[in-house]
């Protein structure tokens, strides 16, 4: 006998969505958390007293609608500050374009370019569709298939078609390349352009005119197929979306253990029994889902010995880098961004002048070297939600673009002068907003990687590249939720289809072993 | 009266091809050449007396051998001795020298790494399987993959089968070679900087990425998928420069009654009532026949010698958003004798080969940078070679001729056009970076033709003097190539079409596109197709 049916490593939002759906089908599981409270990368902290923020993820804006239904997150406390803000791309002579759904406003766009914007939507949205059956699904295998996955790929097929010939072929032409050469051929503004490209890169280790970034965008934009026509902000920070999951599956009969570090999965023969925790207990399961990263899970909790030699070299071999910092700054007044009221500050604002400046700014990141003007995805949340902190007070959060994993020089003599200098890249729109600041606090690749336990520091688990995305994720022999040793199942973003705060990693993972029973 | 036909545009290797196998069929067929000699960038000129400079593309192993051996090319002329050799030099004074023969090249790379060197089979191995993967599809059409013609249907089984049949595990492993970058590659082998830099040269030669960028290891196999008498992945020279090898063409061209006229620069193509007429040169003469093939790349045939009235609107779009970006410029040099280098017996058979002094990924990446600001790269990755140490021919003896291609070089000096200024910067760059690592060499030059993207332009015709006719990233290979719904060498024009680079399977001297077009033109007119199929070996 068993302790639980189910041992699912990691209470984050695909572990715990995972157990949820794992409960309701009749499993006893268990959800074991490293950290002190459940929600993963959907967390909110405390950085400065009185000042608190949502510490990894910024902005929700990919989570599927159909995740919020079944674990009724909103009856469990998720509720949004604030719903699809505009995006606000700062410019320095104050001609901001505020870019919102299908509408530009502002730096003096063409009317040829709103159309452009339009006809661009438009066309995205048809790939994004495209792109939402394949994600809602186990990501087929192409050889070894069943039926299940000739029924996707008929679809997906199907749905090629559907685009019709044109659109079909121009899919075929942009899924594999950069987005900076897209934006050249299809706009004429350099600042919308500019304003695109950074949804193509953020979170990746790649700038505008790396090939791939058209799929990365396309990525992102896949939440307009789940309701999102931009980001929001979730009430008391991200952590309380993690807070709902975890009452909610805690509901349905979930046990969720935080400060609970897995040291292990232990296995006989080839079969996946169990876990041990870094307090020396032993706990046994039928099955172990693991919602770390791959590197993670087969590199330090199973162990590289347990697997065949060309597997584990797949999994040493995904890459996992990482260019995205986050900072988060206390401050005694709201700011004035120069050009915008209050109402404008409740979006989002993004730093991103031209293509060029981000690729510049990720030319630095190829040496492992910091940007010089990193370009920055800033949210001002406590205008939308007061209560994150003493009243009157803000805090400022912002994505950074691009920092690396390991400097050469090392954080610790690096860290003081690159929050300067983000500070400093703000204060060119924001004028005298370093006088404001009360509290300051830098995330660096390796920070979120200690803290949330992504190998490198990358929120996907794993790059958005094309050999570790659909049936290629996160490789070979581990593809569709399964792994080479029975009873070891994956559910975490670093399964298709990949990061981002969704939910389907955990979702399809749980189907696929619900659907497998007696068999897994 | 000037009445053929067919005209084939331009007498490059890929005209002269594609003209040879319409002539074979029995067509009367002309080809019309801009400059004064033919070859395009595939010709040998005598610019110092007595050095002749295979001024452009100066090896060769992507030439077909199919249509190598069905036109009896080397009957007309061709003569391709392989080379050996190479080496990339360290700024430390050591070297990693590139052996032909296994076991020597074993223990060179174990000098640096044995790991490098155990790593090495498995490398080879893998790059092989895609070399097989990619050679049976050189000579044929890409399907239209929109299409639901039976005929394109059939096509399309045949490309996913070839797939299909890596199995899961190989299948994972190609989609990871065709899309990611040539240093995740390399990384995924080797821990030797040098054997990387080495060895990931051929990912961005003649293309504006950098070695990190995604999509650079299918530029490295575009550089493996050769051969030279057999031997893939071989290289060599053609013996007299790289013009024999259009010499040798142009030959078999003849041979079967085919007409070439130089001096003749086209205007425009002729299209009355959707169909094709003719050209018209610059000079007001007129050729007429029911069959215009342009060996020009993409844009200029689209945007330069054709009407925007007789085009529908989609393919001027598609031709102004075709991605032929300059990013190579070349020296060719006449010494008065040979360099040596340090630490390199002169004697050494690597002399014999491609040198090379950028050590690790990481220049040659700083390398693109300096493209991406317009600029030509200070630490420039240079693909050096020493041609009449294999052949003799190429220079009064004793004296030496040296072609160095590099990499990266812009269209354009910070969006400016360039200047004399710019150019002999470029030059400078280049020879001081050779001269680093051979101290006798500045002084042993008699010559020194500088080529930037901009003359290559000018002189050869190719736009902003992108070598392949258009880069060979993923939205421009296969049924991409030159652009959607025209990989079929057909243009949207009645009796036009494409037989340069810039269609499949792509640049390189290969002459693949100019037969797969002859083949559909042939096919169009219903007559017996005379181009020769796939090549047993694959």
């Amino acid at each position: 006998m068993t302790d639980f049916d189910a041992i699912i490593i990691g209470g984050g939002h695909n572990g715990l969505v995972c157990a949820g759906y794992l409960a309701k089908a009749g499993k006893k599981v268990l959800v074991l958390e490293a950290r002190s409270v459940p929600g993963g990368c959907a967390a909110t902290n405390e950085f400065v007293p009185g000042f608190k923020v949502s510490n990894c993820a910024q902005w929700l804006y990919q989570l599927s609608p159909a995740i919020i239904k079944d674990f009724k997150l909103k009856s469990h406390g998720l509720s949004f500050a604030a719903e699809n803000l505009a995006t606000i791309a700062l410019d320095a002579s104050e001609n901001h374009l505020r870019i919102s759904g299908d509408s530009l406003e502002g730096a003096g766009i063409s009317s040829e370019d709103h159309e452009n914007f339009r006809v661009f939507r438009r066309k995205m949205r048809k790939y994004a569709k495209l792109m939402q059956s394949a994600y809602e699904a186990r990501p087929p295998k192409l050889v070894e298939h069943d039926w299940r996955d000739k029924f996707t790929m008929a679809k997906l097929g199907l749905g090629m078609k559907g685009l019709g010939k044109d659109d079909m072929s121009d899919l075929m032409r942009l899924i594999l390349i950069n987005i900076f050469d897209v934006m050249n051929e299809t706009f004429a503004s350099e600042q919308l352009r500019a304003a695109l490209a950074l949804d193509a890169v953020i979170g990746t280790p790649m700038g505008p005119r790396s090939p791939n970034t058209v799929f990365t965008y396309l990525h992102r934009f896949f939440g307009e197929t789940q309701g999102f026509t931009g980001v929001s902000q979730v009430a008391g920070g991200l952590g309380a979306l993690g807070d709902a999951l975890s009452q909610s599956v805690t509901a349905l009969g979930v046990e969720v253990r935080c400060n609970q570090s897995v040291t292990s999965i232990n296995k006989t023969h080839d079969k996946a029994t169990g876990v041990t925790l870094a307090s020396g207990e032993n706990l046994s399961a039928s099955m172990i889902v693991s919602s770390a990263d791959p590197v993670t899970t087969f590199r330090t909790l199973l162990g590289y010995s347990n697997v065949e030699t060309g597997f584990a070299r797949r999994i040493e071999h995904i890459r996992t880098k990482s260019g995205t910092a986050k900072i988060h700054l206390a401050l005694t007044a709201l700011p004035n961004f120069k050009g915008l009221d209050e109402a404008a500050l409740k979006q989002r604002l993004i730093i991103a002048p031209t293509m060029n400046d981000i690729e510049r700014a990720f030319n630095a990141l190829k040496y492992d070297e910091c940007s010089d003007h990193p370009a920055l995805d800033i949210s001002i949340p406590t205008l939308n939600d007061p209560s994150l902190a003493p009243p009157g007070q803000h805090v400022l959060s912002a994505i950074v673009q691009y920092a690396p994993h390991s400097p050469k020089a090392g954080w610790d003599s690096l860290r003081e002068t690159f929050l300067d200098r983000v500070i400093g890249e703000i204060e060119r729109y924001a004028p005298g907003i370093s006088d404001l600041v009360c509290g300051k606090e830098l995330l660096t690749p390796s920070d979120l990687e200690a803290d949330f336990g992504m190998t490198g520091g990358n929120w996907h688990h794993g790059e958005l590249t094309m050999d570790q995305v659909l049936m290629t994720r996160p490789a070979h022999g581990a593809t569709q939720y399964r792994t080479p040793i029975n009873g070891l199942y994956l559910c975490g973003a670093g399964s298709h289809p990949g990061g981002g705060l969704m939910g389907l990693a955990g979702k399809n993972a749980a189907q696929e072993i619900i659907r497998l029973g007696d068999a897994a | 009266m000037n009445t053929y036909d067919a005209i084939v545009i331009g007498a490059g290797h890929n005209g002269l091809t594609n003209a040879a196998y319409l002539a074979k069929a029995g067509l009367k067929v002309a080809v019309l050449e801009r400059n004064p000699y033919i070859g395009g960038a595939t010709v040998s000129r005598e610019l110092h007396e007595g050095w002749y400079y295979s001024n452009c593309s100066y090896v060769c192993s992507l030439l077909r051998p199919e249509i190598a051996r069905d036109l009896e090319l080397p009957r007309h002329g061709l003569q391709v001795v392989p080379f050996g050799g190479g080496a990339t030099f360290m700024r430390n004074g050591d070297h990693l020298g590139s052996y032909f023969d296994h076991d020597r090249f074993y223990r060179e790379i174990a000098r640096h790494s044995k790991r490098d060197a155990n790593a090495y089979d498995r490398y080879t191995a893998d790059v092989t399987k895609q070399t097989r993967l990619i050679r049976p599809f050189l000579m044929r059409t890409p399907p239209d993959p929109t299409s639901l013609r039976p005929r394109e249907l059939l096509e399309l089984a045949n490309f996913a089968k070839a797939f299909l049949n890596m199995g899961e595990e190989g299948l994972a492993d190609t989609i990871a070679f065709w899309t990611k970058s040539v240093a995740d590659y390399l990384n995924e082998y080797f821990e030797t900087d040098v054997l990387k830099a080495h060895l990931g040269g051929s990912g961005i030669i003649g293309t504006a990425l950098g070695v990190y960028s995604p999509g650079t290891a299918y530029v490295l196999l575009h550089h493996y998928m050769g051969d030279v008498d057999g031997n893939v992945g071989a290289w060599g020279f053609a013996r007299g420069g790289m013009g024999a090898v259009a010499e040798s063409i142009s030959k078999a061209f003849r041979s079967y009654g085919g007409e070439i006229i130089c001096d003749a620069n086209v205007d425009e193509i002729i299209v009355k009532g959707s169909k094709v007429r003719g050209v018209a040169l610059k000079n007001g003469d007129e050729y007429l026949a029911p069959i215009v093939v342009s060996n020009l790349d993409p844009k200029r045939t689209f945007l330069d010698i054709m009407n925007e009235k007789d085009l529908p609107s989609s393919v001027i779009k598609k031709a102004s958003n075709f991605k032929i970006r300059g990013s190579s410029g070349k020296l060719n040099i006449a010494l008065d004798g040979l360099p040596v280098f340090h630490g390199m017996d002169p004697k050494s058979p690597l002399m014999a080969g491609d040198l090379h002094f950028t050590d690790s990924l990481e220049r040659q990446e700083r390398a693109y940078d300096d493209w991406k600001n317009e600029t030509w790269s200070k630490d420039p990755y240079l693909d050096m070679m020493i041609p009449s140490l294999t052949d003799p021919t190429m220079a009064p003896p004793g004296k030496h001729m040296m072609s160095v291609f590099v990499q990266y070089a812009p269209p354009k000096i910070n969006g400016e056009d360039w200047t004399a200024e710019d150019k002999a910067g470029f030059e400078k760059t280049v020879i001081d970076q050779i001269s680093n690592y051979s101290p006798n060499f500045r002084d042993l030059i008699l010559h020194c033709e500088t080529r930037t993207p901009k003359d290559i332009e000018s002189e050869v015709g190719l736009t902003e003097g992108n070598i392949f006719q258009g880069e060979l990233t993923f939205d421009q290979l296969l049924f991409n190539r030159p652009f959607p719904g025209y990989a079929q060498y057909r243009g949207p024009v009645t009796g036009m079409y494409m037989c340069g680079s810039g269609t499949h399977p792509g640049g390189g001297v290969m002459s693949a596109p100019g037969a797969n077009a002859a083949r559909e033109i042939l096919r169009d007119l219903n007559k017996p197709n005379t181009v020769p199929g796939g090549y047993a070996d694959d």
